[in-house]
């Protein structure tokens, strides 16, 4: 269990430091059989594109919703810019830059407010936890702090 | 294997125990084989009551889980605390503010759990401080002191801070009679019975924020008082309070408050004397106390002087208050779930008077009066009396009620609780304590419904039952199980400071109720940062205002320069963390004063006046994260007139060009 649990943080964090469209691409399917041996741990129906939580296939319109993610940058200042840049820099977790572009918007809005769980479980956090090793704080986002922070987001991934 | 053995002998212990009679002679024949499993609590699970224990000469409050005795929480009260920052943080120091100024230190005897109609309701728990006197008010919700308020024309609060049965009024009387507060206390001592004068206080609790209020004092003659307990369902209305030294002695009390064969239970009609205050009868009277209340929003406490207190003079204004002439320097006063029956008990009685509330008003209502003592009439012994317990035991002290019809009394110096039926005042049971018990405690055993599962017993001597510590041991309680016929004791835990009066309550009326963290954005304290962007350093003249934030696992900022030796320097530390069980802690080297304990959500703020330059590390103190060891900063203070700018940063590093060159 334990053995499984390092290969398949390994993998995981072969997949967090992959660069480029293509390397993406390739990891995801290295990352497969990772993700099936989770299943097999008793998660058959873990979807690791959307991790776990409230949020299901969450519409996201192509546009920007600016009043939102102006609600989302003050959210950001209280409770996340202690820890997270807006650049692709680390400070105490990841820098925001194309996170949005990374995982889905139901996975981090999972992340954002199930946080303790998924680091339990979902194979994506745990390698970030890996690398941080201060596991993210849950900081009591409600549904709609969450949305709006995905929001801002997509604004500083330049989403107009 | 070992289980077999061990339950083998345990089986044999029990029998031996059996064979050798029913009289213990030291603890191992006193415990049965089924204690242990009686109060194991396996790991992880929760106890079935909490336990709210006053840490008597400790002055604080402490949480216990029963039947395990595991200590939960120690809640500081009326002294300092440095472990929490209770009195040395900025927000808390007016917590301890009194007439006398900042007081650091009391002795906490009592503790008494908030009721609605008659049932503990989990929402406030109550001490009293009994030196400087005054009544706190701890939230059930934070387990935290919300409120203090200080009593005038007191000394010693002892008889505190028992309730009503809605928790309309909270008492306190005065252990020391005095002279009042507005005439000259410099004053021969010998002239006691001329001058000093005995006041109760009934400080009214508002319903739905439970702020308290000195509603009026009773001013009444110089004894001491005791112990008390309110009437409750037909007796709502009234309270009982014991008192001695009705000798009015001012030295040498041991002998000479204990010439006398009765002293006095006091009968309080307080309706009675709320009619009195409705026309008008209080006397405003000019003193100084101090009331304390800490504020959830703004993190912060504040601490008002009041000048005039509402007087009632109980010789003057008739039919407020009788004495019940009661054997021998009554201590414990204890009124039955159905407010019929108050047990007073003579600490140098052998036997348990048990006064009826019915009797009491008919007496009242044919004046069978023996006379008066100092102008409040005293009801005749008899006419008040439902009857004696004979031989229960030497010395009684406090009574709790099991709500099936018994009481169960402690006895000082015969040392063991005693349980007698309350209708045909016959003993039932008996058993040893180890030793010289005190206080005893029976989950809402002074309420209209007792849960009867287990009696508490606060022993004042230890001796032999923990590992020696030197001089001073530790201190005890004692767990009984009472659901079947006979009390059978199941567990030593040892407590803080000198137990003496203690309640439970079962665990599901509290737990729920249980803050996880503030708000953030609730916060409303003047300096708080809510963010890391609006964290900074703001000089006032020679104040040094340092808004700083902290997250696992950093502060914000964490190098500071341009302090300078005659500054004062307020770190007001914000928690950003909205978690349960994430506090930080923030501490800065050499400072004269504690560490701050800082909650998710809140600010709190430490004064430090750094008397020599040099460079000062701040760390946090409360583990809390793998990289919590990473959690630290300095402070570079210069010498006083020293032109360093103020300059503060998180994350900042060395600039190239003043790197020193490899």
């Amino acid at each position: 269990m334990k053995k499984y649990l390092i290969t398949a943080s390994i993998i995981g964090l072969l997949a967090a430091c992959g660069g480029g469209n293509q390397q993406t691409k390739d990891n995801s399917a290295v990352a497969a059989p990772a993700v099936t041996e989770a299943s097999a741990n008793g998660n058959p129906s873990y979807d690791p594109n959307r991790g776990e939580g409230k949020f299901k296939n969450v519409e996201i319109p192509a546009t920007l919703d600016g009043a939102m993610a102006a609600k989302g940058e003050k959210v950001y200042g209280v409770k996340c810019s202690s820890c997270h840049k807006l650049t692709d820099e680390r400070l105490v977790g990841p820098g925001w830059k194309e996170v949005t572009k990374r995982n889905t918007a139901d996975w981090i809005m999972n992340f954002m407010t199930n946080t303790d769980e998924m680091l339990n479980k979902d194979p994506k956090a745990q390698a970030q936890l890996e690398i941080c090793l201060v596991r993210m704080p849950n900081q009591n986002l409600s549904d709609e702090d969450a949305r709006s922070l995905y929001e801002f987001m997509r604004k500083n991934d330049g989403v107009k | 294997m070992k289980k077999l053995h061990l339950a083998g002998l345990g089986l044999l212990s029990a029998a031996f125990f059996m064979q050798t009679g029913c009289k213990p002679k030291n603890a191992n024949n006193a415990v049965t084989a089924d204690a242990a499993a009686k109060a194991y609590v396996a790991p992880g699970k929760y106890d079935e009551f909490y336990n709210f224990v006053s840490g008597g000469f400790s002055g604080q409050m402490s949480v216990y889980g029963l039947p395990s005795g595991r200590l939960l929480r120690v809640i500081p009260v009326f002294s300092v605390d440095p472990e929490k920052g209770w009195g040395y943080s900025e927000e808390t120091k007016p917590m301890l503010n009194t007439s006398h100024g900042f007081v650091p230190w009391d002795d906490l005897h009592h503790t008494e759990l908030s009721q609605t109609n008659g049932e503990i309701d989990g929402r406030w728990v109550f001490g009293n401080a009994n030196n400087t006197p005054r009544v706190a008010r701890i939230d059930l919700g934070t387990f935290r002191t919300n409120e203090i308020i200080e009593l005038p024309n007191s000394a010693g609060n002892h008889s505190s801070p028992f309730i009503t049965e809605n928790t309309e009024y909270v008492v306190a009387g005065t252990r020391f009679s005095v002279p009042p507060d507005n005439v000259n206390g410099d004053i021969p001592i010998s002239s006691y019975k001329q001058n000093f004068k005995g006041y109760i206080s009934f400080i009214s609790v508002g319903k739905e924020d439970g702020k308290m209020d000195i509603a009026f004092q009773l001013q009444l003659p110089g004894v001491n008082f005791d112990l008390s307990h309110a009437g409750k369902g037909k007796s709502h209305g009234w309270f009982f309070f014991s008192c001695y030294n009705t000798e009015q002695a001012n030295t040498l009390l041991e002998v000479n408050a204990s010439q006398r064969d009765k002293d006095f239970i006091l009968a309080v009609n307080w309706k009675k004397a709320e009619e009195y205050l409705k026309a008008g009868k209080g006397k405003k009277v000019a003193t100084k106390y101090a009331h304390n209340v800490y504020d959830e929003k703004t993190h912060t406490a504040k601490s008002e002087i009041k000048t005039e207190v509402l007087v009632l003079d109980a010789k003057e204004l008739k039919d407020i208050c009788y004495f019940i002439p009661c054997p021998k320097s009554p201590h414990g006063c204890d009124v039955d779930p159905t407010g019929e029956y108050i047990v007073g008990s003579g600490k140098l009685a052998a036997l348990i008077p048990v006064f009826s509330f019915d009797k009491l008003q008919k007496a009242i209502a044919n004046k069978q009066f023996e006379g008066d003592y100092e102008g409040i009439p005293v009801v005749k012994y008899d006419a008040a009396l439902h009857g004696e317990v004979q031989k229960p035991g030497l010395g009684p002290l406090h009574t709790e009620f099991d709500g099936k019809g018994n009481a169960y009394t402690t006895f000082f110096v015969s040392s063991e609780v005693v349980k007698w039926n309350i209708k045909d005042l016959k003993v039932v049971d008996r058993a040893p304590t180890f030793y010289s018990v005190g206080h005893l405690c029976i989950p809402g055993g002074d309420s209209k419904k007792p849960n009867a599962k287990y009696v508490i017993a606060y022993n004042k001597i230890t001796k032999d039952r923990y590992l020696p510590t030197g001089p001073e041991l530790a201190q005890s309680a004692q767990l009984y199980d009472i659901s079947g016929d006979k009390m059978q004791l199941i567990l030593d835990f040892p407590t803080i400071g000198e137990p003496h009066y203690a309640q439970a309550v079962a665990a599901d009326v509290i737990k729920n109720r249980s803050v996880k963290f503030f708000k953030i954005e609730e916060n409303a304290h003047p300096y708080v940062a809510k963010g890391e962007a609006n964290s900074k350093v703001v000089r006032e003249g020679n104040k040094v205002h340092v808004y700083m934030t902290s997250v696992r696992s950093h502060f914000s900022p964490d190098n500071i320069e341009g302090v300078r030796v005659g500054d004062e320097v307020y770190f007001h530390v914000t928690n950003l963390e909205q978690d349960w069980d994430v506090p930080h802690g923030f501490a800065v080297k050499g400072a004269s004063n504690a560490e701050l304990l800082i909650m998710p959500g809140e600010t709190q703020t430490l004064k430090w006046v750094p008397e020599k330059s040099g460079m000062y590390p701040i760390y946090c103190t409360d583990f809390c994260s793998a990289l919590h060891q990473e959690m630290q900063g300095y402070v570079r203070v210069s010498p006083a007139g020293s032109n360093v700018p103020l300059t503060f940063s998180t994350g900042k590093t060395q600039p190239k060009e003043s790197a020193p060159k490899k």
